[in-house]
C-alpha cells in the first residue's frame, strides 16, 4: 500500500525529513509518534503535496504509483485523505456543497459517474447521523463558527463520505474532549477494512486507546528511530521521548 | 462643471479628471481628448430585452438617451430602468424617481452598451416618509465604453433604501451614489460588487451624509480584479454635528488575482457627532492559499477550487439582494464572469 523510502524534505531550504522510511501494508493502521518538531506534520504535508514542502530525495508511492509526482487533487482522487490538525473555515461554501464538489471531482478523475443530488443527500444524512452531527450544520459555511471538536467531526464525516484508501490523521486528538474523541475514533474505526490503511500521527498515546494501531513508529529529528507493536506507545507514554531524541 | 454639461457643450477640457480629488482614479479628462459627437437616436425595435426583462410591471428604456424622464412610484411595484448605449457617440440623460410615502417598491436598473460611447446618466431618487425602495443596479458596459451614472438620493424619516450595485467595468465605468440621510430612523444599505477582467475599470463611489438623529447605514462592497483590470472604491460617510445615535458600518474587501490588476480604495468616516456607533474595515489581498490547499486535498482541482472561493467571496453581497428574481439574474451574471477563467 504505502511505501516511503529514504524520504528527504525541506522547508525554506531547511531539511526537516532526513531519510524517512516506512511501509504500511493494506488493512493496517500505523501510528507515528514523536516529540514536537520531529517532522510529523511535515510528513503529512509532503505526502499530500502542500506547496512549500520541497522533496529533496527519496520516494513515496501508493500501490506502486509515485505519489510525489501527482497534484494534490490527483493524490486525493487516488485515495489519499489528510485529516487536518487545524481544519480550514471556508465562509460562503456550505459543507454539503463542498463535500459534493469534492466527491464528484474525485469520481470524475477516476472516470466514474458523478453522484446524483438525491443519492448524495441520502448518504450525507446517514453518515452525519452516525457521527451524531446536526444535519443543519452541513448547510452552513464549512467549519464557520464550529468548535474544535465539531471541526474534527466534520473531517471524519468527509472521510467517511469520500471513502479514501489511505487515511492520514494529523493530531486528530488535539482539542477534543473525551466524548468527541470517542465519536471521532468510532468514525475512524468504522472505516477500517482490509483494503484501507491509516497513518495516525499523534503526540500522545491517548488516541491509540481508541484507535488501536497494528504498528507504532517513533519519529525523531526527521527519521523513524524505532518501530514496534502497540506496547511501544505505552512505553513512550511512561518514559517520554528523551532516549529517542538522544538516539537521533 | 458637471459631466452632463461637458457632454452638452462638447468641452473635453471640462471633463472631470485627476485635478478633482474625487475623480483622481477615474481621470476622464486625461483619457478623452475630445467629447465624441452626439449619439444617433436608437429605434426602440432595435433594442433587445434587458437583463431584468420580465421581472417588472413597469419599465422605462433610455437608449442613447437625451433629455429628462420621470418615474413616479405611487403604489407597491417593481419598476425596471434600462439604459442602453450604442455606437461611438456621446449622450446624457436624467431620470427623476420619486417613491410616495409608505410605498414599497423595487427598482431594477441596468446599464449595457456596444461601442466606444461616452454616456452619462443622472438620477435623482426621492423617498417619501416611510417609503421603502430596493434598488438593484447591474452595469454591463462595453469594454470600450465610458459610462458614468450618478445618483442623488434623498431619504425621508423612516424611509429605507436597500441598494446593490454590480459593476462589470468598461474602459472607464463609474457608479456613484450620494445620499442625504436625515436620520429619523431612516435606514440605508449600500452594497456593491465589482468583477473585472481584461483592461476593464470600475469605480464605485458613495457618499452619505447623516444629518439627523437615529440614522443607520450599512455598507458592504466586494471586488474581484484579474488580468490588468482596475477597481476603485471610494466610500465616505459623514456624521454631521448633532446626528447622534447614528449607526454606520462600512466594509470594502477586494481580491486581486493577478500581479497586474489593481485596486484603489479610499474608505472615509468623518464623525462630528458625539454619541455614534461607527466601524469600517478594508482589506485587499489574494486568495487564501491554505484554503486552496485544503480544497485540493479533498480532490477539487485548482481552477475549480479558485472559482468556488471567488464565488463564495462575492456571494456574500449577492445573497443580500432581497428581490429573488433579481438575485438570480445577478448570480447568473456574476457566475458567468467568474467562470470565464
Amino acid at each position: 500500500m504505502l511505501k516511503i523510502q529514504d524520504l528527504h524534505a525541506a522547508i525554506d531550504g531547511k531539511e526537516i525529513l532526513k531519510g524517512l522510511s516506512l511501509e504500511v501494508p493494506a488493512g493496517e493502521v500505523h501510528a507515528i509518534m514523536g516529540p514536537n518538531g520531529a517532522g510529523k506534520s511535515t510528513l503529512s504535508y509532503v505526502l499530500t503535496g502542500r506547496e512549500g514542502y520541497e522533496v529533496t530525495g527519496g520516494s513515496a508511492s501508493l500501490d506502486g504509483e509515485d505519489l510525489l509526482a501527482l497534484e494534490p487533487n490527483d493524490r486525493a482522487a487516488r485515495g489519499v485523505f489528510l485529516s487536518f490538525q487545524y481544519p480550514l473555515e471556508i465562509p460562503g461554501v456550505p459543507a454539503l456543497t463542498f463535500i459534493r464538489t469534492a466527491l464528484n471531482a474525485q469520481r470524475r478523475a477516476r472516470g466514474e459517474a458523478e453522484i446524483t443530488a438525491p443519492q448524495f443527500l441520502k448518504l450525507a444524512r446517514e453518515k452525519s447521523a452516525a457521527l451524531k452531527m446536526d444535519f443543519d450544520m452541513l448547510k452552513r459555511g464549512l467549519n464557520v463558527g464550529f468548535s474544535g471538536g465539531e471541526k474534527k467531526r466534520m473531517e471524519i464525516l468527509q472521510m467517511s463520505m469520500l471513502e479514501p484508501r489511505l487515511l492520514i490523521l494529523d493530531e486528530t486528538d488535539s482539542g477534543l474532549d473525551i466524548d468527541a474523541l470517542r465519536i471521532v475514533s468510532e468514525g475512524v474505526n468504522a472505516l477500517r477494512s482490509p483494503e484501507r490503511s491509516a497513518l495516525v500521527i499523534t503526540h500522545y498515546q491517548r488516541l491509540l486507546d481508541y484507535i488501536r494501531p497494528d504498528r507504532v513508529h517513533v519519529l525523531s529529528a526527521g527519521r523513524i528511530v524505532a518501530s514496534g507493536g502497540p506496547e511501544l506507545a505505552l512505553e513512550l507514554e511512561r518514559e517520554g521521548y528523551d532516549r529517542y531524541a538522544r538516539a537521533a | 462643471m458637471s459631466l452632463a454639461s461637458a457632454i452638452a457643450a462638447r468641452d473635453a477640457a471640462s471633463l472631470p479628471g485627476r485635478r478633482d480629488e474625487d475623480w483622481r482614479w477615474t481621470d476622464l479628462r486625461g483619457l478623452l481628448r475630445t467629447v465624441p459627437e452626439p449619439s444617433a437616436p436608437l429605434a426602440a425595435e432595435a433594442i433587445e430585452p434587458g437583463p431584468f426583462a420580465g421581472l417588472a410591471a413597469r419599465s422605462l428604456t433610455i437608449a442613447n438617451g437625451r433629455g429628462d424622464a420621470a418615474i413616479e412610484i405611487a403604489a407597491d411595484q417593481v419598476v425596471a430602468l434600462d439604459v442602453v448605449s450604442q455606437g461611438d457617440g456621446s449622450h446624457a440623460a436624467s431620470v427623476a424617481i420619486t417613491v410616495a410615502p409608505g410605498v414599497e417598491a423595487t427598482l431594477l436598473e441596468s446599464y449595457r452598451g456596444e461601442g466606444s460611447y461616452l454616456a452619462h446618466t443622472a438620477l435623482s431618487i426621492r423617498l417619501g416618509e416611510g417609503a421603502k425602495l430596493e434598488r438593484i443596479v447591474l452595469a454591463v458596459e462595453d469594454a470600450e465604453g465610458v459610462a458614468v451614472s450618478q445618483a442623488e438620493v434623498e431619504l425621508s424619516a423612516a424611509a429605507e433604501l436597500v441598494q446593490t450595485t454590480l459593476a462589470f467595468g468598461a474602459r472607464r465605468q463609474r457608479l456613484e451614489t450620494r445620499v442625504r440621510h436625515p436620520g429619523g430612523h431612516a435606514k440605508l444599505r449600500l452594497d456593491g460588487a465589482y468583477l473585472l477582467e481584461g483592461k476593464r475599470h470600475a469605480d464605485l463611489t458613495t457618499a452619505v451624509v447623516h444629518a439627523g438623529l437615529y440614522g443607520e447605514t450599512d455598507q458592504l462592497t466586494k471586488g474581484v480584479v484579474r488580468d490588468q483590470a482596475r477597481g476603485v472604491f471610494q466610500g465616505r460617510i459623514v456624521v454631521a454635528e448633532g446626528a447622534d445615535h447614528t449607526e454606520a458600518r462600512m466594509g470594502h474587501h477586494a481580491l486581486v488575482l493577478s500581479d497586474h490588476a489593481e485596486v484603489d480604495a479610499k474608505p472615509e468616516l468623518e464623525i462630528y457627532a458625539d454619541d455614534v456607533s461607527c466601524a469600517h474595515g478594508n482589506t485587499v489581498g489574494a486568495l487564501d492559499e491554505e484554503a486552496l490547499f485544503y480544497m485540493r486535498q479533498r480532490g477539487i482541482p485548482q481552477d475549480e477550487a479558485r472559482a468556488m472561493l471567488v464565488e463564495a467571496f462575492v456571494g456574500e453581497v449577492i445573497d443580500r439582494i432581497g428581490h429573488e428574481g433579481a438575485r438570480d439574474v445577478a448570480r447568473a451574471w456574476a457566475g458567468e464572469r467568474l467562470a470565464a477563467r
